[in-house]
């Protein structure tokens, strides 16, 4: 069963074009997580803590459809999406049909680190914005998200590294990349040494990617 | 220029419900610098917070020259609070901005053009005594040097009033005078009217012109701060007096300590110049008496000088009731002290 570790088995085009498969996917799901997920985020903050009726209604709603996305584990989502993310990419397979179910994996995920993190900003300082005459979108965009900015560049750290394991996952239900050649090779074929290097390639996105968050936190921070 | 109404303030609602302002009734001229005296909870801050609606009344009126802020709609009172500049115990600056940025950004809500605002944050820098520090970030500064930024930032719209929340209460004392002084100095400069709350009599006696002591949601005494930290009529009042002082103890010592039967105790109060005249020593001079100084304060309440001085007279009781009138005669104040 065990045949050692045999590198020449491994074939190292194959591996370029997955480890680029993998980036793709990360970057365009990355993307468009950012894009659904921001808003969310912010219109979570905002209603949950409005006096008014309606607001909170909104909350309640955005808040259980967020929840329930959250608690499918990941590969169930891709399998229940299926014709979802048939309808909008018209694939359900490679790079394009993991993208859709991506972005809803990881969106309310980032959705929900962008509401603590604006939650931490300092009530004083919006309060002093408001005693200056600032408008609810004014507190929001100049005062709220840079205030925030450090808390949500390490959520979206977070979330992008998330994404990576999500990219993995994707490989077992036809998504293609690194994941796909650790499950067809590594696993369905015994050839460990492919499932190491797909291991490998995959630790050091894991680390470029926090190293370049944690490098942008730090240059962003005031405190 | 501030007139308030019967302004209450309760917070909740049926059996949990607390009333925090239990109808304010005040009335503040342009170009004073009026200060609102209270312990923690009194409602010294939810009152100021009302000025310029960070806190909805519940009823009452709250009038700033002809405008009621308490019937404005959403924009109008964005504009409105252009005109009420607001400074914060703990500053509430913008971490992620420079000092100039902090300054600008009241500026940059209104659109003002660029040239506009560089041309205003300079001067105000230049006012605060923090030009240097510019592209420094609040986190860079100290509380003083904070302070300095959020008052620039809250006269950048050139408002007629400006709210103290606690500005000095998280500063050392050399700070908080630094503070004062620059408070002062803007007030008489720019003639901005200026409301301070605080829970320190020292503030209230460096700056202000007049003052108000809230207690229980409810103002117990005002007037001029001359008249109030002399002559205060109710114990929360003598209280932060005394707080002050910290002598009302020792005083009590030297009243019962012993002394002839005709001797009299009374509390002379001098005001304005007669404080450093020499009247006590020579109305003595003349009328043959004797005294012994029991506790006494030489100071100052904004510009006023003042003396109080707590005297023993002894002698003979026809010459010491001579002596007393002499004194009033020349204009200070007497008061009788019961040992």
């Amino acid at each position: 069963m065990n045949k050692g570790l045999d590198f020449s088995q491994v074939n190292w085009e194959e591996f370029g074009k997955a480890t680029v498969a993998t980036l793709q996917m990360l970057g365009y799901s990355s993307l468009f997580t950012l894009i659904l997920g921001l808003p969310i985020g912010i219109i979570l903050f905002l209603t949950a803590r409005s006096s008014s009726a309606g607001a909170r209604t909104v909350y309640a709603i955005l808040a259980f459809i967020v929840n329930l996305l959250r608690s499918v584990p990941f590969i169930i989502l891709i399998i229940a999406l299926l014709p979802f993310t048939k309808f909008i990419v018209d694939t359900q397979i490679g790079v394009r049909g993991m993208i859709p179910p991506l972005v809803i994996g990881a969106a309310p995920f980032f959705a929900r680190l962008v509401e603590t993190s604006l939650r931490e900003v300092d009530k004083g300082v919006i309060e002093a914005a408001q005693s200056m005459g600032a408008s609810t979108n004014q507190i929001v965009f100049r005062v709220i998200l840079p205030e925030a900015l450090p808390g949500l560049l390490a959520g979206f750290t977070i979330t992008v590294i998330t994404l990576i394991s999500y990219t993995a996952m994707s490989g077992l239900v036809g998504g293609g990349g690194l994941g796909y050649l650790a499950v067809s090779y590594g696993y369905n074929r015994y050839e460990t040494s492919v499932m190491l290097v797909a291991l490998v390639i995959i630790v050091i996105m894991v680390q470029i990617i926090q190293m370049v968050g944690d490098r942008l936190v730090a240059h962003f921070t005031r405190r | 220029m501030i007139t308030i109404t019967n302004l209450v303030k309760t917070y909740g609602s049926g059996a949990k419900a607390t009333t925090a302002l239990n109808g304010i009734d005040l009335e503040i001229a342009k170009g004073e610098i009026f200060g609102i005296i209270g312990h923690s909870g009194a409602g010294k801050s939810t009152l100021i917070r009302c000025i310029n609606m960070l806190e909805r009344p519940t009823s009452g009126s709250i009038r700033i020259g002809e405008t009621d802020m308490t019937k404005l709609g959403k924009t109008q009172l964005q504009q409105q609070r252009r005109r009420i500049g607001m400074i914060f115990q703990h500053f509430n600056l913008l971490s992620s901005a420079t000092v100039y940025d902090n300054i600008a950004f009241p500026l940059k809500l209104v659109r003002t053009p660029r040239a506009q605002i560089d041309k205003k944050v300079n001067q105000l820098l230049e006012l605060v005594g923090l030009t240097e520090h510019a592209k420094k970030y609040p986190a860079q500064l100290s509380g003083g040097q904070k302070q300095r930024v959020g008052i620039a930032r809250a006269l950048a719209t050139d408002p007629d009033v400006l709210l103290c929340d606690e500005a000095t209460s998280a500063l050392d004392p050399q700070t908080t005078d630094s503070i004062l002084r620059l408070l002062l100095d803007i007030n008489r400069k720019l003639g901005l009217t200026i409301v301070l709350i605080t829970h320190e009599m020292h503030v209230i006696q460096s700056i202000c012109d007049r003052v108000a002591v809230i207690q229980g949601g409810v103002i117990v005494e005002q007037g001029p701060v001359i008249d109030v930290f002399l002559k205060p009529q109710q114990p929360v009042t003598r209280d932060f007096i005394n707080r002050e002082s910290e002598n009302a103890e020792a005083l009590d010592d030297a009243i019962c300590a012993p002394h002839a039967e005709s001797a009299r105790t009374v509390k002379v109060t001098f005001i304005g110049d007669l404080t450093y005249q020499s009247i006590m020593s020579q109305t003595v001079k003349e009328t043959g008496v004797d005294f012994a100084i029991l506790q006494g304060t030489i100071s100052r309440i904004k510009e006023t000088p003042y003396g109080q001085l707590i005297v023993r007279f002894e002698g003979d009781a026809a010459n010491i009731r001579r002596t007393l009138e002499r004194l009033v005669e020349q204009r200070l104040e007497v008061e009788e002290i019961e040992a």
